[in-house]
């Protein structure tokens, strides 16, 4: 218990009206780069404990695809559809949807007033847990990339371009995942989103193209995950057309650019009600 | 040190949807002035409702009042809310922030975000957990922790990187007396060494007795009293409180007893009154000798807490606060 009266403080006795009207010096602000590394750094050590199971799932889900695929699709460009659309699906399952659900608990339990009593920039926050949840998604992608290049015969001479499709596929779609959790008025919404979300990308990037109506081919364009989708597929023919290969990614990339700064402003929203 | 002037929020009224029924607009707080003093720890008591985390929030930059002023150490907190979280350190009420991280890691990284560099926020890091007895726990994830575990180490992140003002809402709910040691001895230094503030929100009327330099008292609202725990306690010193618990059911065949009943305040087998100090011995004297006597289990007699003066100040909460 207490055992300082306050009359023995520093400065001896308390001013009954405070004189001092200038003001005090601020603490230190915590600058954007290096709380964006403690963010990431602190995120990635949540998935040792909460992510690996999951992510699992994730892997097993996308190889489950493209087994079942290979009784339907004969080679060729679906082939490479199937397995261009698996391997970003993992990227869709942790980023968009597990980033939505991590933003809508954290925002509805008031999990959020711990950063915003914190000096720190709203993007580091967002792109921190962003960047850690993409970052969770590289082995499983790598895993269903390499075991469908294998299970349909494809080149694994081109697989590096995950380099490129992972972090601007993740950036996009972990931009929209945190956007998602954080405007969701409720949790259970950010997490019904983040489920559609993944469904989306499922059902439009992993199934061919060609054969859809033309209304589902337009939700299909409208979605970010497919221009991953396409960059890789294209990277798997004889002689890719890398222009359009990074066309397709400076779309994804933009598309981050938008959803993270939309995520970003959503957090400033949700943090000071 | 933190000036507050008319103070005013109000809840918005939500309309009723299925399974859901309207509320109607509660104003959470309502035209609060305090002043806070540099070096003191100020307390915050009321029962759950009355305001207490709402008026928090609004110190610390978390909530835009309606109206009203918030200065902390010369800055406008109103108008820049950005600039609370640089000057004080918040110990909020939820911690599933940090729930996933290990202790050690949940105070560095706090240490990092409140602009700490890495060696830094380690080497406050290690002292911190040191000073709260938390080195044995480190490596352990706050959820695997128990709950009075969990919050101090939610304390230990908050104490990393120093700040000339701390909010804690309710730090030692659910800790055991050491723990609560380890709490109030490193406010204590901090106080003593840098004179820093505290502002404490509880519910916990012997904790705000036993660390309280001043308190104010919250209702519906509303600053009802603000003073220290002994001023505030002369308030009703010409009471005293007498509680009385019987065996089965109150004899109210014996007609002193009888005549007590609209008097008390009652819980189950307790009766609890308020009374001048020779009521108080005449009542004693009854329920001790004679009928009454046989019904009677157990009986205390004690001087006025902060809970009595919350009740004779007319707080709304008829079972007055929860005494832990």
């Amino acid at each position: 218990m207490s055992v300082v009266p306050a009359e023995v403080l520093p400065g001896s006795a308390l001013p009954v009206e405070e004189t001092v009207r200038e003001a005090a010096e601020l603490g230190p602000r915590a600058r954007l780069w290096p709380s964006l590394c403690a963010v990431y750094r602190a995120q990635l050590s949540r998935a040792r404990v909460a992510r690996i199971p999951l992510l699992f799932v994730a892997t097993f889900q996308s190889i489950g695809i493209m087994i079942l695929m290979r009784g339907v699709v004969d080679g060729g460009g679906e082939a490479r559809a199937v397995v261009a659309g698996s391997a970003v699906l993992v990227v869709a399952f942790v980023a968009l949807n597990l980033l939505a659900q991590y933003f809508g608990q954290l925002r509805a339990s008031g999990g959020l007033d711990h950063y915003a009593t914190l000096p720190v920039p709203p993007a580091a926050v967002v792109l921190g847990a962003a960047g850690a949840y993409a970052s969770f998604t590289v082995p499983g992608t790598v895993v269903t990339a390499v075991f469908g290049c294998v299970l349909f015969g494809l080149p694994l001479s081109h697989l590096w371009v995950l380099v490129a499709v992972i972090p601007l596929a993740g950036a996009a779609l972990s931009g929209l995942g945190a956007a998602l959790g954080l405007l969701a008025p409720r949790p259970e919404l950010a997490t019904l989103l983040g489920q559609l979300g993944m469904s989306a990308a499922l059902l439009l990037g992993v199934l061919p193209a060609d054969r859809m109506p033309e209304a589902v081919r337009f939700a299909r364009d409208l979605l970010p995950s497919t221009y991953g989708v396409e960059a890789f597929a294209r990277t798997f023919g004889p002689d890719p057309d890398w222009a359009f290969v990074l066309g397709d990614l400076a779309v994804c990339g933009v598309v981050g650019v938008v959803s993270l700064a939309v995520a970003t402003w959503a957090y400033r929203r949700a943090a000071v009600r | 040190m933190c000036a507050v002037r008319g103070l005013t929020k109000t809840y918005p009224a939500v309309r009723g949807r299925r399974g859901v029924p309207a509320t109607p607009a509660v104003r959470a707080t309502d035209d609060v002035r305090l002043d806070i003093r540099r070096g003191e720890i100020f307390g915050l008591l009321g029962p759950n409702g009355a305001g207490k985390t709402t008026l928090v929030r609004q110190l610390t930059g978390l909530m835009r009042p309606d109206r009203g002023s918030v200065e902390i150490l010369g800055h406008d907190i109103v108008r820049h809310p950005e600039r609370a979280s640089r000057i004080l350190a918040y110990l909020g009420q939820e911690s599933t922030a940090l729930d996933e991280l290990t202790v050690s890691l949940a105070a560095e990284t706090t240490g990092r975000l409140r602009g700490l560099h890495v060696r830094q926020a380690r080497a406050e890091r290690d002292a911190v957990l040191d000073e709260l007895g938390l080195t044995p726990l480190a490596g352990r994830p706050l959820k695997k922790l128990s709950g009075g575990q969990r919050r101090l180490a939610c304390f230990a992140a908050a104490l990393v990187g120093e700040r000339p003002l701390l909010v804690l809402d309710e730090p030692t709910t659910a800790m055991d007396p050491v723990a609560r040691r380890a709490v109030w001895s490193a406010v204590d230094r901090r106080r003593a060494e840098r004179g820093t503030t505290v502002l404490l929100v509880t519910h916990n009327v012997i904790e705000a007795e036993t660390v309280l330099d001043r308190v104010a008292v919250l209702d519906r609202g509303r600053v009802i009293a603000c003073d220290t725990p002994s001023g505030l306690k002369e308030q009703v010193a010409g009471e005293v409180r007498v509680d009385l618990v019987w065996r089965e059911a109150a004899p109210l065949h014996v007609p002193e007893v009888a005549a007590l009943r609209d008097r008390v305040v009652e819980s189950g087998r307790r009766w609890t009154l308020r009374l001048a100090p020779d009521e108080a011995r005449a009542v004693v004297a009854t329920v001790t000798g004679g009928a009454a006597f046989a019904a009677l289990d157990d009986f205390t007699l004690a001087t006025p807490s902060l809970e009595d003066v919350y009740l004779a100040l007319g707080g709304a909460a008829r079972q007055g606060l929860v005494k832990v």
